[in-house]
């Protein structure tokens, strides 16, 4: 029966995108800041907020996107800022072919490096911690050689600015359609097809995932390309959208990315994650910037740029302690039982 | 049909320099269910992981259903129809129970995983062996017994020709053994073979058709179940003479008439959050108390509510006299107590340390001066049990995680031994450890019960209780049930003891 | 008279330099390397000079990565120690420069000399609560100061560049005795404490059993949380110590650029020099020499006239070829 199935389906994806004990409290933080935005600002539900705030927040989504799935098998990518700001000078540096060159140019860059991520991984058995600290530094280098260590402007004369200064039927930035295609294929990816739950079980017990006979190599260098892909896409919109190639852009981005994740209730073991949630998660910690913002424009507090970064570290402070209050409940619970 | 299902022959197999088999046998019948047995470091889990794949093998041959084959991967076995149930269990406890069933053989629909199929397969499997759980839960929130049946039921979805089944019931009480033993009887009736791999020699004698027997990487005997006895296949795993063997024993706590002393240790209707909700016993000087019960009766949780690692809620301790449990294992230690726990791997060596450090642990506040540890006193201290356990290392700074599972356990017992304990827990001191091992630990630890100290066995197998201990308090669901006096216990008094109040409380 | 190689009693075991060590060390092999090439290329490298240089740049490095090795010993990590050393960077000379300081030069000295490491001890008391009590993964935990921390130290200052002439407490970074810079001394009495503190006291044991196996040294009757909060607290202090040294070097605090990727650098010197990131050793030995390899790379490529980019994919090259050694050798 097709109706039965639709809404046992539809069930199934609620469960899996926001249901859990876990990813439910970056839901609700979300709906509360937004309720608290749209109540206080007048212009906050305005298009031109939403939309320009979604449009900024596309390249951390994505970035939190491919983090996701590699904190999902337990392991972490530290190189995505590198990556971006990297691949944001290859686009800019191909920008005069247009975007059909450009955009493939720097995407392929980032999986090429999230491909040499899965090979040091598994060929030379370093940790992801270490071997993504080292490409960090690697590609951090590359870009700084590669752009001589100046903004590299992009060709204007092409379409390449189009990607990350155009709009869709003139309303809906592309950015922001390209980051939704990347998180319905990633969803789809990781809660329907064996190569997502391998990324789970890969997280839950590598061990065990071999002994299952599971092919977990082939998942690992799926995570960490994919991670690349997203990063690598983060970077040409960088430099589509600022109309340059920035060497110096994306320090910090890897620890923005997995607060993201940790926000959105994954855990940093592996095992468990969803990646609405993480979307979730990387639009509430962008939403605090937006916020402050307003009540800076308000004129009722005036905090400097500096402010930001402390106000974020509380909020992930009281995001991780709620966290581990949750974690400790359950365990209790299922001692109980 | 008369082609054995598998044949391994010739076996070798080395680690760096290290004979680990050499010209090993095995070879399986259809539908039959094969043991091998031998003692710890004989090669039987080395076999199996090269007939799985795991590890690739030196030399030999193996043919598995009328093909020659050579595994690279766990993938190529289990493809070939061999599945493996490991002893640590090869499940993701985070996944939920149809995943870890379906895990990358998920039914699809238009290229996309069709979870209700999946979930409705699950269901439908474990319904053949009488579980009916919740299949979307996470795989952890169910008990030892359950997981163990959902690696089966993967196997048996996988349409496995051979199942290797590593130690299975080595966490599971009576009924959920019979269950197994019920799912393995099914399996050879549709033709599967099933390898089994087990400590508990009573076991062999219930389920078994044919049994290889390893030892020092050699096969040295296959036998048809019904011909032989269980004395006689201990005399082959340790390679001596089976008259030699029934003279000497084979459990010795040797119940030397127990002279107690003052008590030590009283429980008074203890409970904690765990699985202890009505616990009370008395330990008194110069004897032992065992625990006995099925696993999940609550043995493990009273030894840890006694030594302070989960609180009390409810109910009275007395240690030594001083009224209130210890708040913590710290504070525990200080009171004289001593607490060997189960899980030697998770909850005991300390592997990057060496037999030294492992050793002294426990004792450090009680060899330092100024915050710095005496380390003369220390290698001394050291030495003396190494020398009195007979623990067999290259040197007492050799990293502990080098040393046999025998041997680790022994460190880890003169750990709390150094201690000087008035009370000693033993939370199956004896679990995993070949059989020369086992005599020498009993023996030990009645050397010191002798000089006065108490202690509390836990312990699964009934025969070491009986024999071991003075007096065994039974558990049940979390109370205290009955209490058995040696001399005069038998296993089947025991047995009995556990069962009939079972039965008593069903008909309620 | 025979005597047993087992009982006789090994009265001092400071560094073994055996072969297990050198499998340990898969950075000794790197910097032996650097070493002869510096010879050989760098003009004036066999100068004290150049060596004073090097000893200056790499104290900084080291005193953090001793502290780095500690965390990484009982399994953890810790990403706020950049973050630290702005803290602690720009406090000290906010008080001696204060009204306070001024008016009582002394005082103040001792002040800006013990505040900002008490300071830094908090924070680091801050991420031990978070690992222990409330059970929060390291990365995550120190995460929180990670981002904050520098945004509080760049509140304090409101970013500005602080710029102070105070002889006293720039000899924590420009003093020399007996030739030798200042933050050096520091640097190798900090290693020889704790490496004594790790091989020879019941903290180092406890240390050691909650990296190795904590379930296991909680029943053993470590206190586990205990010796991680310490630990904590003593990576953080250390980074403090290390956050002053930089602002005296400058005699200038800069809260954006002190300790930037400090936590990298720190983690790579453990790392190469053996720390196992699972926890349960902790080679302080080690980490220096870590230091010294991160120092050199950076001094070798710069002496040479190669650009500072490359020398970026250099100690990438450095920290993945050291680790893979360390992988293969302990198998």
């Amino acid at each position: 029966m097709l109706a039965d199935s639709k809404t046992f389906d539809l069930r199934e994806l609620l469960r899996s995108g926001g249901g859990t004990a876990q990813t439910r409290g970056v839901w609700i933080a979300l709906i509360l800041l937004i309720a608290f935005g749209l109540f206080r600002y007048d212009n906050f539900g305005s298009q031109y907020n939403v939309l320009s705030f979604l449009n900024f927040n596309s390249m951390f989504v994505l970035i939190s996107i491919g983090m996701c799935f590699v904190i999902m098998t337990g392991g972490i990518d530290l190189s995505v800022g590198s990556v971006a700001a990297f691949t944001s000078v290859v686009a800019a540096l191909l920008s005069s072919h247009g975007l059909i060159v450009a955009v493939p140019g720097g995407v392929l860059a980032g999986m090429a490096i999230g491909a040499l991520n899965a090979f040091v991984i598994l060929r030379m058995r370093v940790p992801p911690f270490i071997t993504t600290l080292a490409t960090m530094l690697a590609a951090k280098g590359g870009s700084l050689v590669l752009s001589g260590a100046e903004t590299i402007g992009v060709d204007w004369t092409t379409n390449f600015t189009r990607l990350g200064m155009g709009s869709a039927f003139g309303t809906i930035p592309w950015t922001i359609l390209i980051a939704l295609a990347v998180v319905i294929v990633a969803w789809i990816i990781l809660e329907r097809t064996s190569l997502g739950r391998i990324v789970l079980a890969i997280g839950g017990g590598d061990e065990a995932s071999k002994l299952m006979g599971l092919r977990t190599e082939r998942a690992i260098v799926f995570v960490y390309v994919f991670s690349g892909l997203c990063a690598g896409l983060a970077g040409v919109i960088l430099a589509s959208a600022f109309g340059a190639g920035q060497p110096l852009e994306g320090v910090g981005w890897e620890l923005t990315a997995i607060a993201s994740v940790v926000v959105g209730g994954t855990l940093l073991t592996g095992g468990v994650g969803s990646i609405p949630a993480t979307v979730a998660g990387a639009l509430l910690l962008g939403l605090i910037f937006n916020i402050l913002n307003f009540e800076n424009g308000r004129g009722t507090i005036s905090l400097s740029a500096y402010w930001q970064s402390v106000i974020r570290g509380n909020f992930l402070l009281i995001v991780i302690v709620l966290q581990a209050g949750l974690l400790t409940q359950r365990k209790a619970r299922s001692q109980d039982g | 049909m008369n082609a054995p299902l598998l044949q391994m022959s010739g076996i070798d197999k080395s680690f760096g320099g290290t004979a680990a088999l050499r010209s090993a046998e095995l070879t399986i019948g259809r539908g039959e269910v094969h043991a091998v047995i031998g003692q710890n470091g004989a090669g039987k889990s080395t076999l199996i992981k090269i007939l799985t794949g795991v590890y690739t093998r030196d030399g030999g041959t193996i043919t598995f259903d009328g093909k020659p084959v050579h595994f690279h991967y766990p993938r190529e076995a289990q493809a070939a129809g061999i599945s493996t149930i490991y002893q640590e269990l090869n499940l993701i406890p985070l996944r939920t129970v149809t995943e870890n069933i379906c895990l990358g053989y998920e039914p699809r629909k238009w290229g996309m995983i069709d979870w209700r199929l999946a979930n409705k397969h699950a269901r439908e499997l474990l319904a053949r062996f009488d579980i009916d759980i919740d299949v979307t839960r996470p795989l952890g929130e169910y008990n030892t017994a359950i997981q163990q049946l959902v690696a089966i039921a993967r196997a048996v979805s996988l349409d496995a020709k051979l199942v290797i089944m590593d130690e299975p019931t080595s966490s599971l009480d009576d009924r959920e053994i019979a269950i197994l033993f019920g799912v393995i009887r099914e399996l050879n009736k549709s033709g599967v073979s099933v390898l089994y791999v087990s400590h508990f020699l009573d076991e062999l004698f219930q389920i078994c058709d044919q049994v290889t027997v390893m030892r020092d990487g050699q096969t040295v005997a296959q036998r048809e179940i019904s011909d032989t006895n269980k004395l006689n296949l201990i005399a082959d795993m340790l390679g001596r003479d089976p008259e030699e063997i029934r003279a000497a024993g084979m459990t010795d706590f040797s119940a030397a008439q127990a002279k107690t002393g003052d008590v030590l240790l009283e429980a008074k209707n203890v409970a904690t959050g765990t699985r202890l909700r009505d616990f009370t016993m008395r330990v008194h000087s110069g004897e032992i108390v065992g625990l006995g019960g099925l696993l999940g009766s609550g043995r493990t949780e009273a030894a840890r509510a006694l030594f302070g690692v989960d609180d009390v809620t409810a109910g009275a301790v007395k240690i030594d006299g001083k009224q209130g449990a210890p708040a913590n294992p710290r504070a525990a230690i200080g009171q004289g107590l001593s607490y060997l726990s189960e899980d030697r791997k998770a909850e005991g060596i300390i592997p990057h340390m060496s037999v030294r450090e492992n050793v002294t642990l426990a004792l450090l506040p009680r060899i330092t001066k100024h915050g710095q540890v005496e380390t003369k006193k220390e290698r001394e201290l050291v030495e003396r049990f190494v020398k009195s356990l007979g623990i067999k290392a290259s040197s007492i700074d050799q990293p502990i995680r080098e040393l046999s599972g025998g041997n680790q356990q022994k460190v880890l017992l003169a750990r709390w031994l150094a201690t000087e304990p008035r009370i000693l827990i033993l939370d199956e001191p004896t679990r995993g450890v070949d059989v020369g091992a086992k005599l020498e630990i009993q023996q030990i630890i009645r050397g010191y019960v002798e000089q006065g100290i108490g202690v509390v066995l836990i312990s699964s197998e009934f025969e070491e209780l009986v024999e071991g201990a003075d007096r065994i308090v039974v558990l049940q669901d979390g109370h205290s049930v009955s209490e058995l006096r040696n001399p005069g216990v038998t296993e089947n008094a025991l047995v009995k003891a556990i069962a009939h109040h079972y039965a008593d409380r069903d008909a309620a | 008279m025979t005597i047993d190689p087992i009982t006789a009693p090994r009265r001092w075991s400071l560094p073994k330099f055996d072969l297990t060590t050198l499998r340990q060390h898969g950075g000794l092999a790197a910097l032996v390397i650097l070493l002869v090439f510096n010879l050989l290329v760098t003009p004036n490298f066999f100068e004290l000079q150049t060596l004073f240089v090097n000893i200056s740049q790499v104290a900084t490095i080291a005193i953090v990565a001793i502290g780095m090795t500690l965390v990484i010993a009982t399994g953890g990590i810790d990403l706020s120690v950049g973050a630290v050393m702005a803290l602690s960077g720009a406090l000290a000379p906010l008080i001696f420069l204060s009204p306070f300081g001024v008016a009582n030069p002394e005082l103040g000295l001792v002040a800006a000399f013990t505040l900002p490491i008490l300071a830094a001890a908090a924070a680091g008391l801050f991420n031990g609560v978070m690992v222990t009590f409330l059970g929060v993964q390291p990365i995550v935990a120190t995460l929180i100061l990670f981002i904050s921390g520098r945004g509080i130290a760049l509140v304090l200052t409101n970013g500005n560049l602080q710029t102070f002439t105070n002889p006293a407490f720039s000899f924590l970074g420009t003093g020399r005795i007996l030739g030798m810079p200042f933050q050096g001394w520091v640097a190798l009495a900090l290693a020889i404490l704790v490496s004594w503190m790790v091989r020879r006291t019941v903290y180092g044991r406890h240390l050691l059993a909650v990296g190795g196996n904590e379930k296991a040294a909680r029943l053993a009757g470590a206190p586990v949380h205990l010796v991680k909060i310490a630990t904590y607290v003593m990576c953080s202090a250390m980074a403090g110590l290390a956050g002053m040294i930089v602002t005296a070097i400058n005699s200038a605090s800069d809260a954006a650029r002190n300790g930037l990727l400090m936590e990298l650098d720190a983690i790579a010197a453990a790392v190469v020099g053996g720390a196992l990131l699972m926890g349960g050793r902790a080679p302080i030995v080690g980490a220096v020499l870590g230091a010294i390899v991160i120092q050199l790379v950076k001094f070798t490529l710069l002496a040479n006239g190669v650009e500072d980019e490359v020398a970026l994919i250099a100690k990438a090259a450095i920290i993945i070829g050291a680790v893979y050694l360390q992988q293969t050798r302990s198998e």
